[in-house]
């Protein structure tokens, strides 16, 4: 649905070049969120501007929905007619919500339609059907100025589904709000996700909104995309620095002559009790030491730390019992942290990034 | 003087000078608001951004704002007949009234457009919304209240500029006051055009304050 390839921005200051994107390849499926994560400064911001070209891309192109809008935009600075058209079917929310205080709730929600040429009629039933979709029916006539954060927010989203996009862009949208207005910000970004089969886009710096929404993805830094896949991809990777973050797992050796193992779950394993079965079939005292599952995508995925007794060389077969469920072990040396890498099969599914 | 002597005076004036002020406020804002926008339009990141223009745009305007009126005044007396026929009269002092406006209400203009908040450009960017939507529902809709109250200052500087175009031909309170109060020693009559201008700079102000808090409570709070 989206696709960039090879998409650098070089900004030019004072005769300083910074690259905020370099060289970056995203494939956003239809339907699926995407999530974008990466610190302040990595680009991702730049990222879904170039999505919707509010920003040139200094180089590559951005194709959503079949359509080169890299192609559509031209040399100049300003936003031609097809450029503008294909805009038009592509939603934005914004991290300060972006609602004109000059007007009404319902007047905001308008406007892309004004923009599109629909009749007074038509645009007031649309909005207020809008209204209706993100819950603030009663909330037609108020200022945004009236609204609390979480309630401009979906405004905001009402505006961004006006104009009947297929993808909507999130630049941070619940960077603003607290908590529990976040989860019932993604909760509706969700839903209307699943409802109207929209492709969502978002970027963010919180782990969280990735963990609860996202069905795929990327790790930005430094404007280049390091991992990205879909969630359970990601959890099939040795060492993904996503999968760790997503799924983090902690706990120390209760004494020595212990194995520490990390297990993966993922796929159909998960659905699986493979801790009981390892401990009736080989008669072991399993401890769990930390866990962190999740279901994602109506799967149970996650990863779990347990603590076997006895050394490595004692556990082969009960570890060998996990591999043949079908589970990603790895094996945590005593004194590091580090997970170690013990053989396994790395199914890399690694984008991105050149 | 006595006082029904100058009541018709007054009067005169009064309606003079409201019809001097009026209608060059009217080609004031029809040309300095296309200026003020293009100021910032023109700036660099503007959407329409053009280094040359706007800087030839802003000697312009800092020209017309350094020139003393009185001088302008005089140096626009072919222009003024040229496009009213005569460089006497109220009808006449509209001409060079707007035109030592216009640069200064270009410049509110500016300062007004420039604190419309970029989020809301950006948003009607990525709706599909060309320049001109852009300028007709986001840049003057938020700006508002800041350009009513520009256009207040701007009557009142008007009311000023046209007590001094009465030095030279024009009609209006300031020309009575010069005829009368001035040049006969009435000191009087003097006070009393002094009054009246204050009373009308008095109401201008209220009723300009009053719109802007009109304009602005419906955004901010309940």
């Amino acid at each position: 649905m989206i696709t960039t390839t090879g998409l650098t921005k070089v900004y030019e200051s004072r005769g300083r070049q910074v690259t905020a994107l370099d060289g970056v390849d995203l494939h956003v499926r239809e339907g699926e969120v995407f999530g974008v994560i990466g610190q302040s400064g990595a680009g991702k911001s730049s990222l879904i501007r170039c999505v919707n070209l509010l920003e040139r891309p200094t180089s590559g192109t951005v194709t959503v929905d079949g359509v080169d809008l890299t192609a559509l935009a031209g040399r100049g600075r300003r936003a031609g007619k097809d450029l503008r058209r294909a805009r038009s079917s592509i939603g934005m929310v914004f991290q300060h919500f972006n609602l004109l205080s000059s007007r009404t709730v319902e007047d905001n929600i308008e406007l892309p339609l004004e923009i599109l040429g629909v009749s007074g009629a038509e645009r007031s039933r649309r909005a207020l059907e809008l209204l209706d979709l993100v819950g603030l029916a009663d909330k037609a006539k108020a200022y945004p100025g009236q609204l609390s954060g979480g309630q401009k927010q979906r405004v905001g989203i009402a505006r961004a589904l006006a104009g009947n996009p297929k993808v909507l862009l999130s630049d941070e949208a619940t960077s603003a709000l607290d908590p529990e207005t976040t989860r019932s910000i993604l909760q509706l970004l969700r839903d209307l996700n699943r409802q109207l089969g929209l492709t969502v886009l978002l970027i963010t710096h919180e782990m969280d909104v990735v963990k609860t929404i996202c069905d795929s993805a990327a790790l930005m830094r430094k404007g280049r995309i390091v991992e990205s896949g879909t969630v359970s991809e990601l959890l099939a990777t040795p060492g993904s620095e996503l999968a760790a973050e997503l799924f983090p797992v902690t706990g120390d050796a209760t004494g020595p002559d212990r194995t520490v193992v990390d297990v993966t779950f993922h796929g159909e394993a998960a659905t699986q009790p493979v801790i009981s079965q390892l401990s009736r079939t080989y008669n072991v005292d399993i401890s769990i030491l930390g866990a962190a599952m999740d279901t994602v995508g109506g799967r149970q995925i996650g990863r779990m730390r347990i603590e076997l007794p006895g050394r490595y060389e004692e556990n082969v077969v009960p570890v060998g019992f996990l591999r043949e469920q079908g589970l990603q072990v790895e094996i945590v040396e005593a004194d590091a942290t580090v997970p170690a890498q013990a053989a396994q099969s790395p199914v890399l599914a690694k984008e991105g990034a050149k | 003087m006595t006082w029904s002597e100058m009541q018709p005076l007054l009067e005169q004036g009064t309606i003079d000078t409201l019809y001097m002020v009026l209608w060059s406020t009217v080609v004031t804002v029809l040309g300095g608001l296309p200026l003020g926008i293009l100021l910032v339009l023109t700036d660099k990141g503007g959407l329409l951004q053009n280094r040359p223009l706007n800087k030839v745009v802003g000697v312009i305007v800092n020209i017309g704002r350094s020139l003393p009126f009185i001088i302008l005044l005089i140096a626009l007396i072919p222009f003024t007949t040229l496009v009213v026929g005569t460089f006497i009269g109220p009808t006449a002092m509209i001409v060079p009234l707007a035109v030592g406006a216009i640069p200064f209400f270009a410049r509110l203009v500016e300062t007004a457009v420039r604190e419309v908040d970029h989020g809301l450009v950006e948003a009607v960017q990525s709706m599909g919304g060309s320049i001109p939507t852009i300028i007709r529902k986001v840049l003057l809709p938020q700006a508002l209240p800041s350009l009513v109250s520009g256009v207040t200052t701007t009557v009142i500087v008007l009311i000023g500029y046209s007590a001094m175009a009465g030095a030279v031909g024009g009609e209006g309170l300031g020309s009575k006051a010069i005829t009368y109060g001035y040049q006969r020693f009435d000191t009087q009559f003097m006070l009393i055009t002094v009054v009246v201008l204050i009373a009308i700079v008095t109401v201008v102000q209220l009723i300009g304050d009053l719109a802007v808090r009109l304009l602005a409570r419906r955004g901010r709070t309940a």
